[in-house]
């Protein structure tokens, strides 16, 4: 029980096998065993959700979840939204509507529009909004984060 | 940030996870969303030696509704319980206060269970258990146990579970005709604690007067608040009777007992409580059949 624990998480359809400390918080393991620094940390206080990956199907904050939490699940992380170089919709819809500033938060934003989007593809204003109220955005840009998920959930390419 | 180190353990039964806890005393903490213990231990205000993770452990989230009983397993995520119609159609403060706990990514994870038994008096399900009255079943090395809400909050961070019983279901009593209920909550942004929150329970009698009235109180003192004074005052009284309500509110108010932070004054506090108490009443009221 004491060291490290071996664990197995499919991310992004990959299958990868780690032995890990019990502390090891899951956005650490993703950023810095697998590399893929796409998923961000904000605060680190589990409150801004830049962070935001999807855990068998549920967007989480990825900073309050420990790895070994996520041994045997499926892990979505931004990088894992493209095929190849064709950007998913709710990519595609935030770039044409420009929805980010500085863009820190916009992975996070990404995930919690996509699992909104995966549940309910035609939300209204109201349950967009909602649907990202757990991600905070500093540069405060939301109207056009709204627009952008409204633009992503008319995509017939889904 | 990162937590200081701790071994992990996740059982297989439940039997496993009490001996566990049962060997290592104190030390040793319940996981199971991890919602509200990860965010403590990553600032070190908690720093288990062992996390017992209970989070696989099957059978543990159902919501089912038998002949006088609505038992919830303590692993239910918010999520669920905001998506069960069961529980938005006939239990309606459960639903309400689901709805507003944390946000999205942490009701994903979080769970009825962990909510009420962190006895943080900042989290908002406490409230909704104390206004339906429901009780919780615990099990450690002696065996099952049950506990009412109303005994079991019982300081800050304090519940009636020692340190080797883990709470395995929650049971609300069966929603009866002409019994509605509200949770309202006041919060300056998603996902911060509540400046106050109210939770209305009431069932109405044949001549549409309070039969009976459950009201419990978020973020307004050490724990959650029962707010008995309140209730007997209102039983027997027409909801429709403005000066009753007035005096309902203003004893809930006088039963709470906020502190003075950056979310406001202690007497502000009093007046948002008094507020919501009586918002919440004419809520639960309709949702009871009372004329809106």
């Amino acid at each position: 029980m004491a060291g490290r624990i071996p664990i197995s998480v499919t991310v992004n359809g990959v299958r990868r096998e780690a032995e890990v400390e019990p502390r090891l918080l899951l956005v650490h393991f993703i950023r810095e065993d697998l590399g893929l620094t796409g998923t961000h940390v904000g605060c680190d206080t589990s409150n801004c959700s830049a962070c935001a990956v999807l855990m068998d199907g549920k967007v989480v904050k990825a900073c309050t979840v420990l790895a070994v939490q996520a041994d045997g699940r499926k892990i979505l992380t931004v990088e894992g939204l493209a095929k190849g170089n064709r950007l998913h919709p709710v990519q595609e819809a935030f770039l044409s509507k420009h929805g980010l500033q500085c863009g820190f938060c916009t992975p996070g934003m990404l995930m919690s529009a996509y699992a909104l989007l995966q549940v309910n593809r035609h939300p209204t204003e109201d349950e967009i909004r909602k649907g990202i109220s757990g991600n905070i955005c500093r540069c405060t840009g939301y109207a056009q984060i709204v627009e952008s998920v409204q633009q992503a959930a008319r995509s017939k390419r889904w | 940030m990162i937590p200081s180190s701790f071994e992990y353990a996740s059982p297989n039964s439940l039997s496993e996870a009490i001996d566990l806890l049962a060997g290592r005393g104190a030390e040793a903490k319940v996981i199971a969303g991890g919602q509200s213990l990860i965010p403590l231990m990553k600032l070190r205000l908690a720093s288990p030696s062992l996390l017992v993770d209970i989070s696989r452990l099957p059978g543990l989230n159902r919501v089912e509704e038998s002949r006088d009983l609505l038992r919830i397993g303590a692993l239910t995520r918010m999520a669920d319980i905001e998506a069960s119609i069961l529980i938005r159609e006939r239990y309606h403060a459960l639903h309400d206060a689901s709805e507003v706990i944390g946000d999205p990514l942490v009701r994903n994870l979080g769970t009825l269970g962990g909510n009420v038994s962190h006895g943080d008096p900042n989290n908002d399900m406490p409230a909704v258990m104390l206004a339906l009255g429901a009780e919780f079943v615990a099990v450690g090395p002696k065996g099952e146990r049950a506990i009412k809400a109303q005994d079991f909050f019982l300081d800050t961070f304090t519940v009636a579970l020692s340190h080797d019983e883990i709470l395995t279901e929650i049971h609300v009593p069966r929603a009866r005709t002409g019994s509605g209920g509200c949770y309202l909550k006041l919060e300056q942004k998603v996902a911060d604690f509540a400046t106050a929150g109210v939770a209305v329970q009431v069932r109405l009698a044949k001549g549409g007067e309070v039969g009976d009235i459950g009201v419990g109180l978020t973020a307004v003192g050490p724990t959650a608040i029962k707010a008995r004074k309140a209730e007997d005052w209102m039983r027997g009284k027409m909801p429709t009777d403005g000066a009753a309500v007035q005096e309902l509110s203003r004893l809930a108010a006088e039963e709470s007992d906020p502190s003075t932070d950056l979310r406001g004054t202690s007497s502000y506090k009093k007046q948002v409580v008094a507020l919501l108490v009586s918002r919440a009443l004419r809520r639960a009221w309709e949702k009871a059949g009372g004329a809106p």
